[in-house]
């Protein structure tokens, strides 16, 4: 378990959006795909636009561009539904290739393609600049409810060490000969998931004494240190926000014209 | 560590304790102990004899149906209950119980913050505590990327973080590689602070403590000098006690004295 880096999501640089705090970016990313949100899907240009944008953050935080691609891959189930959309939605059919496909549908296959896809590669991006604890303070200083924030911390704490059970337990259930195959076989496993449900309960009661033990009281106390920021730093993490705002209001107005 | 003033009273005085867990187990049935300020007991017990329990009693985790504990002239009760918590330790059996911060840094922390340390005060006690077990450089770390003997250390500096009275240990040395079990001897032997340490590994008894306490069946049943303890094959054998392979302590030689 001592091995390897956790954050499978994480690149390790300096670039300058690496250095920006966490909440901050939090607040830039969560503000730009909400512009990407509501960008009308018939202004292709301000999609392109968006997509300029996030591509020079990438490039200025240093994260390799294959690396964000093959991470994107989580967005491919939605993907399967956008492809659908065109065969199965009613309305104007045109022929590509062929086969007739609905436009309303190919708009719609559009929208959530661009929008799943730049909405990924910020939330990405971000992940990639910023380390999980960061993360979590920055939403703790963006005053989400620090309940939340604990209960997201010890998950990410807890995580290796129940994975690790959950290793270990295979691995003796093969040292004794197991091997499922076939759906009968499944009592073992699901005995073994109830075995770890109680044992991670356990484990929770002892971190609870151990943390009672050092004299908590219900909260957590505040972070060792509170970095500054800097206008420097607010006015380059407001860069991003600013282009989606402005492109998107632009393809609003432009929309409401056509 | 030990403010002069408090010499004169004992670090722990435990009267007549008792205790039942919720399904009708006596874990506890009367113990009575008494720790002088600046001693290293080891507490020795077959399994199931009540030892964890009475290291979780000795800091409020579990409160006694019945007895009395008395740290360094505080007696335990709601009242004092935060204040106990400061001077009793614990270092639990799994470091992985104890550490749930994301950095070693703000695990150390987390004790003395609650105490309401804030700024320099806290920075110093962090760099005191990690300084005093050897990890000053894991600070940064994250406690699950550690080795179990590191782990362990850290988890000794949490507690210390807090300056405590007393030093409870539970099975310090269980699971550690030799180099790392040697690592922690040194650790615990060079600290001030009077020490109860839980545990089977009898080499850490006769090389850290020199006295020894055995509980059974929820009792106290032996208490005195490590060395002529160790030595009394009946007692050990009573309570399903085992000197390792080849070690006798009466022949144990090259041991700088217990302080």
């Amino acid at each position: 378990m001592g091995a390897g880096h956790a954050h499978a999501l994480y690149v390790h640089e300096h670039s300058p959006v690496h250095r920006l705090p966490p909440e901050v970016k939090i607040a830039a990313a969560f503000t730009f795909v909400a512009c990407v949100a509501v960008t009308p899907r018939e202004a292709v240009w301000a999609f392109a636009i968006h997509a300029v944008a996030l591509a020079g953050v990438v490039r200025l935080a240093r994260v390799p561009v294959r690396f964000l691609l093959t991470r994107m891959v989580v967005v491919v189930p939605f993907l399967g539904v956008a492809v659908l959309l065109p065969f199965v939605a009613v309305g104007d059919r045109i022929e590509v290739v062929g086969i007739p496909l609905a436009v309303e549908g190919l708009w719609g296959a559009w929208n959530v393609v661009a929008k799943a896809g730049l909405g990924a590669a910020t939330s990405l991006t971000l992940a990639a600049t910023t380390e999980v604890p960061l993360l979590l303070r920055g939403l703790e200083r963006l005053r989400v409810p620090s309940v939340l924030t604990q209960i997201a911390a010890f998950m990410v704490r807890y995580l290796e060490v129940v994975v690790g059970e959950v290793q270990r337990q295979r691995i003796a259930m093969t040292a004794r000969g197991y091997d499922p195959r076939w759906l009968w076989q499944v009592r073992p496993i699901a005995t073994s998931a109830g075995a770890l449900f109680i044992r991670s309960y356990e484990r929770g009661e002892r971190v609870h004494a151990a943390m009672l033990a050092r004299g908590y009281a219900g909260a957590m106390p505040p972070p060792l240190d509170e970095p500054r920021t800097t206008t420097r730093q607010r006015l380059l993490a407001a860069t991003l926000p600013l282009v989606g705002l402005v492109t998107t209001t632009a393809a609003m107005l432009w929309s409401r014209g056509t | 560590m030990t403010p002069a003033t408090e010499h004169a009273l004992p670090a722990l005085e435990v009267e007549g304790l008792a205790f039942a867990y919720p399904d009708g187990s006596e874990a506890l049935t009367g113990i009575d102990l008494r720790v002088a300020a600046g001693e290293r007991v080891a507490v020795l017990g077959p399994n199931g004899a009540g030892k964890t329990t009475l290291a979780l009693h000795l800091n409020g985790i579990h409160r006694a149906a019945r007895g009395r504990i008395t740290v360094a002239g505080a007696t335990l009760e709601d009242r004092t209950l935060p204040e106990l918590r400061r001077r009793v330790g614990l270092v639990f059996q799994d470091p992985d119980d104890q550490l749930f911060m994301p950095t070693v840094r703000e695990d150390v922390a987390f004790g003395p913050a609650n105490l309401g340390l804030r700024g320099d005060d806290l920075h110093h006690r962090v760099a005191y505590a990690l300084a005093a077990v050897g990890c000053e450089a894991l600070a940064e770390r994250a406690p699950h990327h550690l080795s179990g003997g590191e782990r362990r250390r850290v988890a000794i500096a949490t507690v210390l973080a807090m300056e405590p009275d007393l030093l409870v240990l539970d099975e310090p040395t269980s699971n550690l590689d030799p180099a790392s079990r040697r690592e922690l001897v040194t650790v615990l032997r060079s600290l001030a602070v009077t020490q109860l340490v839980v545990t089977h590994d009898l080499p850490l008894v006769l090389e850290l403590c020199p006295r020894t306490v055995v509980i059974d069946g929820g009792r106290v049943v032996a208490d005195g000098d490590t060395s002529a303890l160790l030595a009394d094959t009946e007692l050990l054998a009573a309570h399903r006690l085992e000197l390792p392979f080849g070690m006798d302590p009466a022949t144990v030689r090259g041991l700088p004295p217990p302080r």
